[in-house]
């Protein structure tokens, strides 16, 4: 809505120009990540990447804020795992299975959790998966309890792939293809039915959309993608611990997501990069806090840089915003009890 | 019967501490509007207080009884003014984070100069060994733990419903927009009631110290039950999430002595996901939390 009396500066680059630009170097940076990191960092950080999208799915399209990703994250690794060791599956198989079982566990987790809003949301999803880590703890049987599970080899057709180096470009598709189904549920009208759920939960009730069904549907999609990176995560290490169930794990999720900017999608991949590779600079260099640097900058971004750092780079890039961008400031006004 | 009497009391003792840290989340809720995530971590901060009192100043536990409650609930008031206050007229969410990321903080810097392991601290001699009635043997300190829940839990009861601060506190707890609209100035109580929340999760802590393994996380490991604890009771009603508090921790207590180990674990989340399922406001609970 832009007037002659009032101009506004337009973009310093073209969107589509941008969009362009911003796919060669996503790809190129994908590409060459292996060769520029110690290569075990590079598998980390594309299967982090994938819990951060899938986590910022629902928080920035339907705006949900899950804290219990850890239980499909980890389940997920636990699947794969488990059929890697008993049926020797192929590791794109065995991944796929883990992702389908941490969609499947979604589903009476996301059926409970959908009937609470905000806060108690929160709440409700960190308290599931706390209890899918007592499970855990305590079905040894199954998950090997405090040794997890060890070996689990990663096969396909006897193509070797000990080699982290390998392994991470056979894996790539994988992920890939899983940031790529984020990127279109949140650009298609499915996308579009969550934004109205989070802008105004009762006129989009009022418009005939069962409210509860499309939060249940993007929790179980959102439980797939974490459960890709899990999957991916246990075949990259070739191993699965509890650490994948605690809820330290949901947490630095949702720090990845704050920190690469709430409902970016891509922040939360750039997020992970960063972060991952800072974690594995200040272990080598023997730093004994990296919570407490993490802990300050999540702070930090939290008081003052709230659309995190995809956000701010793309409002300086966007130049001045457009009153409809700034309207997504995150003063709402409270919505009604349902 | 005595076994079962004895199970009843260890429940009492266990569901004080979630009674205590849930009436501290209610009454920072109702006035805030904010679910603190850092009450864990007050509460890990008071354990740490008392062990480090000993161990720097040998000063006994009744004295980190006063002092430890009272420096947190100044530290609580100087993060309210200084950090949540900012983020108030913003989506109560970005408070969830904010007080997340002071966890983090505390946790590590706790990690980092104490080591991630548990520290030992003793019952004070003058509560250790344990009290007999004919067959009823039962340690002494967890009675006095139990009477001091039990007391806390009274004082607050007195001062939210005798004094005039209790009064506002609790009609903005249950009723935020008709007491604004009745001209009463909310704002003024929000820090003191941070503070009080914030000191009475240490005060917990300082109970818990004798008790439990002291370490890092073991303020996360409680406060993630105590979720379940409000979103059960329903975080509108302080007199519900006292006694939803002590309730699940009798409930725990058989679970853990009649039936296997896993059920005691699973109890609360069970009892939070048929919650959800029969009444999503919560067992006492009217008011939903917006996003």
């Amino acid at each position: 809505m832009t007037t002659a009396s009032t101009p506004v500066r337009g973009p310093i680059v073209s969107r589509r120009a941008l969009r362009w630009a911003l796919l060669v170097v996503g790809g190129a940076v994908a590409v060459i990540l292996p060769r520029v990191l110690y290569p075990p960092v590079a598998l980390d950080i594309a299967a982090w990447a994938l819990l951060a999208v899938s986590v910022d799915l629902l928080l920035g399209q339907a705006g949900l804020l899950s804290f219990g990703h850890a239980a499909f994250w980890g389940t997920a690794a636990y699947a794969t795992g488990l059929v890697a060791l008993d049926w020797h599956l192929p590791f794109p198989v065995a991944v796929i299975f883990g992702a389908v079982v941490a969609a499947a566990l979604a589903l009476p987790i996301g059926a409970l959790a959908v009937r609470r809003t905000g806060i108690y949301f929160a709440m409700v999803t960190l308290a599931f998966a706390q209890m899918i880590y007592f499970i855990a703890n305590e079905w040894s049987g199954l998950t090997g309890g405090e040794n997890g599970l060890q070996d689990v080899p990663r096969t396909l057709f006897g193509v070797d792939l000990s080699d982290p180096y390998y392994f991470y470009y056979w894996m790539l598709p994988l992920a890939v293809a899983g940031l790529f189904a984020a990127w279109r549920l949140v650009n298609s009208p499915f996308g579009r039915v969550l934004n109205a759920i989070r802008e105004n939960p009762t006129r989009a009730r009022a418009l005939g959309y069962p409210v509860e069904r499309y939060k249940m549907l993007a929790f179980v999609l959102s439980a797939g993608i974490a459960g890709l990176g899990g999957g991916l995560f246990a075949m990259a290490h070739q191993f699965v611990t509890l650490d994948t169930l605690r809820w330290t794990t949901s947490g630095q999720a949702v720090i990845l997501v704050v920190l690469g900017g709430i409902g970016t999608i891509w922040g939360g991949v750039l997020a992970s990069g960063i972060t991952l590779r800072l974690q594995d600079y200040l272990s080598l260099r023997h730093f004994t806090a990296p919570d407490l640097i993490l802990g300050v900058v999540f702070i930090v971004v939290v008081l003052g840089f709230r659309r995190g750092i995809w956000g701010t780079v793309a409002g300086l890039l966007a130049g001045r915003r457009r009153p409809a961008e700034a309207a997504v400031e995150e003063v709402r006004e409270p919505v009604p009890a349902e | 019967m005595i076994g079962l009497l004895e199970q009843t009391v260890n429940g009492l003792v266990n569901g004080g501490f979630y009674a205590m840290l849930a009436l501290g989340l209610a009454v920072i809720f109702g006035m805030l509007g904010v679910v603190n995530f850092a009450h864990g971590a007050c509460y890990m901060l008071g354990a740490y207080g008392v062990y480090l009192l000993d161990h720097w100043f040998q000063l006994p536990f009744w004295w980190a009884l006063l002092l430890v409650p009272l420096a947190l609930a100044g530290l609580g008031m100087v993060v309210e003014r200084v950090l949540i206050a900012r983020l108030a007229p913003l989506d109560p969410l970005y408070n969830f984070l904010l007080t997340f990321g002071i966890t983090l903080v505390l946790q590590a810097l706790i990690t980092w100069r104490l080591g991630p392991s548990a520290v030992p601290y003793e019952i004070p001699s003058s509560l250790s060994g344990a009290v007999s009635v004919s067959s009823f043997v039962f340690p002494k300190y967890r009675l006095f733990v139990f009477a001091a829940a039990i007391l806390c839990c009274a004082v607050a009861w007195w001062l939210l419903t005798r004094t005039r601060a209790g009064v506002v506190v609790r009609a903005a707890t249950e009723r935020p927009d008709l007491t604004a609209a009745l001209g009463i100035n909310t704002r003024r109580w929000i820090t003191p009631v941070f503070g009080f929340g914030v000191g009475l999760a240490g005060l917990a802590g300082v109970l818990a110290a004798p008790m439990q393994a002291i370490h890092p996380l073991m303020g996360a490991d409680l406060i993630i039950i105590v979720f379940a604890v409000v979103v059960i009771g329903g975080l509108g009603s302080i007199v519900g999430s006292v006694l939803t508090g002590f309730a699940l921790g009798v409930l725990t207590s058989w679970a853990a002595a009649y039936t296997p180990a896993i059920v005691s674990q699973l109890l609360v989340f069970v009892a939070m996901a048929a919650v959800l399922l029969l009444r999503p406001a919560g067992l006492f609970g009217t008011r939903e939390a917006t996003v």
